[in-house]
């Protein structure tokens, strides 16, 4: 005789170990099996969109850097490449090799940190967490070079960049490339055929290829679920167009694909910055002339990228003033959690919190 | 890279499968009527040419006279994108169909609308208040909201 449960509610967060933020998941269970979810945001709402209404178009751009706090570089220079073609904004050649090295650094250091932090929901407590550490903080050390901060960096500016790099950014940044290479190796020497890691992500939670494509999905999810769609190639903003580099794509779409993805994409990236490296002009302007308060022309402007997490946004209408009428930010992992119901359901509650660490969400960006 | 294609050209041929329902089409965007909106959502998912199966930003701005709400259509298999808008003349019950039955992309974003605007998505399974708590009073995104 099959034994019967009765059903029963369960809160997950909004204080939770592996929630990545205050995020707060009611779940319906049957014994231990997830039969419903749904996700509840909104915690760590800050109302940006509505501050940026009473804010010059630079003085938004700190803003920005609150949304995904682990990849602040890439939240400004999406910021930035809208607001720069609402108002027709050339960006200088040097300026643009500037953002897309700071752009890869920016993804690598994020996807390191999904990678840790996923492995922790896996159960290996902390120790790829520290490893991935070791590297990022030579990421940061970068960012802290040329603009001081360490989390929160307001260093890209409408138009290009706020200053020039130091004469000692750039060894230091070559030594970092041909380093970060062996590290990658470790790191998969360390996870990739560990048995027990391969049993929890195998197969497990798989997000079918015609739902990432309806839900809208971006960023790793969406190419892990074998969907060849990365803006950095069909719709090259910046200087993409000239560089060389693969997209990277999982097979099934399950939680070792989504984790495999963001593993090669840390290879392209440092592929991406070495051509970089080598193409930038020596000299040049950093920054097209804009006056710290502009007016651009009414009218209206998305501008997109490809972040770390996906494809994020910014639709911007001006009426002409020195503040943006409306802005709206497009966030990628809001978007991501939508399929998040289908992915759980009769699955188990430590596969729960596996699967939501691969989507590599941050509350920072969801709540805004 | 992505065409983005031009409001006039396709509102033309919306217009000839669905009478009555453009009511401007200019470079960067076309404009629906909001009553069929759902029908041109259907026939731009649909049609060979167009297949716009990809949805992602959704959004809505308020113009204090009417409210706007915006969908920007991708299509992966064709590579472009058309920025599609509405408009609400309702100032007090402001509602559009909903599209989540067609791309489940709107089902967050629609709910966000819903919270910080108050435009209401007619057919949306759970609309409910997203990042605002139930019992908020007004909609912080209007711009008459202080």
């Amino acid at each position: 005789m099959p034994i019967k449960t009765e059903s029963f509610y369960l809160n997950v967060g909004p204080q939770h170990p592996s929630t990545h933020g205050v995020f707060r998941l009611r779940l319906s269970l049957d014994g231990e099996v997830v039969t419903d979810v749904e996700p509840i945001v909104g915690y760590l709402h800050r109302g940006i969109e509505k501050l940026a209404e009473t804010r010059t178009y630079t003085q938004i751009i700190p803003l920005t850097d609150r949304l995904d706090y682990l990849a602040s570089m890439t939240d400004n220079v999406a910021y930035c490449v809208a607001v720069e073609k609402l108002a027709g904004i050339k960006v200088p050649e040097r300026a643009e090799y500037i953002r897309i090295i700071f752009s890869e650094l920016m993804r690598i250091s994020s996807h390191m940190m999904a990678v840790g932090f996923y492995l922790n929901d896996c159960g290996a407590f902390f120790t790829p967490v520290l490893y991935m550490w070791r590297e990022r903080e030579k990421i940061i050390d970068l960012f802290d070079m040329v603009c001081g901060q360490r989390l929160l960096y307001n260093y890209m500016r409408v138009g290009g960049v706020s200053q020039d790099l130091p004469d000692e950014f750039m060894p230091a940044l070559k030594k970092f490339v041909d380093e970060m290479p062996r590290y990658i190796g470790e790191y998969n020497q360390l996870i990739k055929q560990n048995e027990i890691f391969l049993a929890r992500s195998k197969g497990v939670g798989i997000l079918p290829r015609e739902t990432a494509i309806n839900i809208g999905a971006s960023g790793p999810v969406l190419r892990a679920s074998g969907v060849k769609w990365d803006l950095r190639k069909m719709d090259p903003y910046s200087l993409y167009d000239r560089f060389d580099f693969d997209i990277c794509t999982g097979e099934v779409g399950d939680c070792y694909d989504r984790y495999w993805v963001r593993m090669q994409e840390m290879t392209q990236s440092l592929r991406i910055i070495e051509q970089a490296m080598k193409q930038m002009p020596d000299k040049g302007p950093v920054c097209a002339d804009v006056p710290q308060f502009f007016r651009p022309p009414a009218g209206e402007a998305y501008g997109y990228i490809e972040a770390p997490k996906g494809n994020l946004g910014f639709y911007i209408v001006s009426d002409g003033s020195i503040a943006p009428y409306r802005l709206h930010i497009f966030p990628p992992t809001l978007i991501n959690i939508t399929a998040l119901r289908d992915m759980v359901i009769g699955w188990k509650v430590a596969d729960l919190i596996i699967i939501f660490g691969s989507m590599d969400v941050v509350l920072g960006e969801i709540d805004r | 890279m992505t065409v983005a294609l031009n409001g006039e050209e396709t509102g033309k041929k919306v217009a000839e499968a669905i009478p009555g329902s453009v009511v401007s089409g200019d470079k960067n965007s076309l404009i629906v009527e909001s009553k069929s909106l759902l029908q041109v959502a259907e026939y731009l998912k649909n049609t060979p040419g167009m297949e716009f199966d990809y949805l992602t930003v959704v959004t809505a701005v308020d113009y204090l006279d009417y409210f706007e709400v915006v969908y920007r259509l991708v299509s992966m298999k064709n590579n472009q994108s058309l920025m599609l808008k509405t408009r609400v003349f309702d100032r007090v019950n402001p509602t559009v169909a909903s599209v989540t039955g067609l791309w489940r992309a709107a089902y967050y974003q629609e709910r966000e609308i819903y919270d910080l605007l108050g435009i209401k998505f007619e057919g949306h399974p759970y609309l409910k208040r997203l990042l605002l708590w139930e019992g908020f009073e007004g909609y912080p995104l209007r711009r008459d909201y202080l």
